[in-house]
């Protein structure tokens, strides 16, 4: 059971200039737990006050904005892929 | 001389002077900064109207730095006061902002592109894009081709043909996307994550988004360097509306105005896509995103980027908020056509629905002036509203007479009769 989470660009002075993380976790939370310990400092900038997900930030689970489906709680299934984007654009 | 500084975060505050989009502390979105102290020194009413009459008028509260290359018929729209709409919905100083006739491409996006693509010419970019709903689409495309630049305009597939066709005659590269709005703007912001380009509405979006305030100062500036007491503004990603308040509060704030008052904000959204109305009504500023179900397409955004900025401004002004449904739309449009000789398009029948509903509800102060925003033309609608002709009638006089007896057009004619 793995999955895939896209690295924007802003991020990626955290993961040595890698686009992709690979992650094993069974909801999203855990995806960013697991990829901040790859990459110590993901989830400081993806989390508010330790546990939402920071206003600036836009995260989808196979297309679709996990404010929609459960938030940090959104189940993962083996290869979903998990895309951040900040929340900067459009209108 | 430029009196523009750099882009500071509009959350926390931080000061960027390099090519930056976002803010690296916090994440949040940057805007625009000035050194207003210098240009209070240099800007004053009087300088503003010997001007040409175009958005650069207020250059100095522009982010561009040299002489701008695109915009020099942008701007400077009527503002029309509006007695006949006035009197039906019980508002005595009501005006209209009128953009449905902003030049080139009859919607106030053509502000926010000549400043957008400006800034891209002096960054020195080739290749420009965006991600529209139709208006945007239509300016950006227009304004490329006059810039000599290259520009990629993604759209939901669904859109309004005359929106579609008039990109497409600039000879744009327009990708029609399967998705709405949120998707479309989703994948351009990974284009813009992968591609040199000026995305306008992503990369672009800090000096683009200034362009917003000029709507504002023309407001003020046509009032006689008045605010008006309340402003009606139709929102989709909130850009707009935030940039009007903050276009007025620069002015007061330089004393270009001769009121001192605080205008109060309100917006408009669609029922089918009301995220920013819906906070507003919570009395929060936490805006949760919904899937856009409506004919207001301009509109159809439901992950506002500035939903935040919007709903704080108005609860803070004093203002409010509401929704129309599809039906009242279409009556809001009709109305601005039959009183004031107005055809907006479907954001605009948007905006004259609410204005009737906050008028109604007693939470627009009826003697004091009033400013409806309306930001597009209803040519580009024709598909929402659904007007017919009678039957064509035979080149008789006696069909004529029986046609106007049908249709219960008499009253006219009797009054000839009488003479």
């Amino acid at each position: 059971m793995s999955q895939k989470i896209v690295i924007p660009t802003p991020f990626r002075t955290l993961t040595n200039g890698a686009g992709v993380l690979n992650v094993e976790a069974s909801d999203v939370r855990r995806a960013i737990l697991e990829a901040d310990r790859q990459c110590p400092g993901l989830k400081q900038r993806l989390l508010a006050d330790g546990d939402q997900l920071n206003r600036f930030v836009n995260v989808f689970v196979d297309g679709e904005d996990v404010r929609f489906l459960d938030s940090l709680d959104t189940p993962l299934k083996d290869g979903s892929e998990i895309d951040i984007l900040l929340a900067i654009a459009g209108g | 001389m430029t009196y523009f500084t750099g882009l500071r975060c509009r959350h926390c505050g931080t000061l960027y002077t390099s090519g930056i989009t976002y803010c690296e502390r916090c994440l949040g979105p940057l805007e625009a900064d000035y050194v207003y102290s210098a240009i209070e020194r240099v800007l004053t009413r009087s300088l503003i109207e010997k001007r040409d009459r175009n958005i650069w008028r207020y250059r100095e509260l522009l982010p561009v730095s040299e002489t701008p290359a695109i915009g020099h018929t942008t701007g400077c729209t009527p503002l029309i006061r509006a007695k006949n709409l006035g009197r039906a919905l019980g508002l005595e100083k009501l005006y209209i902002k009128n953009d449905a006739v902003n030049s080139p491409t009859l919607s106030f996006k053509d502000r926010v592109v000549a400043v957008a693509l400006s800034k891209a010419k002096e960054l020195g970019l080739g290749t420009v894009g965006c991600a529209s709903t139709g208006n945007l689409a239509n300016s950006v495309a227009a304004n490329a081709a006059a810039a000599g630049l290259t520009a990629y305009i993604l759209i939901p597939s669904n859109l309004e043909r005359a929106k579609v066709l008039g990109t497409l005659v600039y000879g744009a590269r327009v990708v029609s996307v399967d998705g709405n709005y949120d998707q479309v703007n989703r994948l351009c912001s990974q284009l813009a994550d992968q591609y040199d380009w000026g995305f306008v509405n992503v990369n672009l979006r800090p000096y683009y988004a200034e362009g917003s305030k000029t709507f504002g100062y023309e407001i003020a500036e046509d009032l006689g360097w008045r605010a008006p007491a309340a402003v009606v503004v139709p929102m989709a990603g909130g850009s707009l509306i935030s940039k009007i308040h903050k276009g007025l509060e620069e002015f007061g704030r330089l004393g270009l105005l001769r009121t001192t008052h605080e205008t109060s904000i309100f917006g408009a959204q669609a029922a089918g896509c009301n995220p920013i109305v819906a906070a507003v009504k919570r009395g929060d500023t936490d805006v949760r995103p919904v899937k856009p179900q409506t004919i207001a397409k301009s509109l159809a955004i439901g992950n506002p980027a500035d939903g935040y900025w919007a709903a704080n401004i108005i609860q803070r002004s004093g203002g409010g908020a509401d929704d129309a449904t599809e039906d009242e739309i279409r009556q809001g449009i009709e109305l601005l056509a039959s009183t004031e000789g107005i055809f907006a398009e479907t954001a605009g029948g948007v905006t004259v629905a609410v204005t009737q509903k906050l008028a109604a509800a007693g939470k627009l102060p009826v003697d004091e002036t009033v400013v409806i925003a309306i930001t597009g033309n209803g040519l580009k609608t024709t598909e929402a509203l659904s007007l017919e002709p009678g039957l064509a009638i035979a080149p008789k006089l006696s069909d004529f007479d029986r046609h106007l007896a049908e249709q219960g057009w008499t009253e006219d004619a009797l009054v000839e009769e009488v003479r």
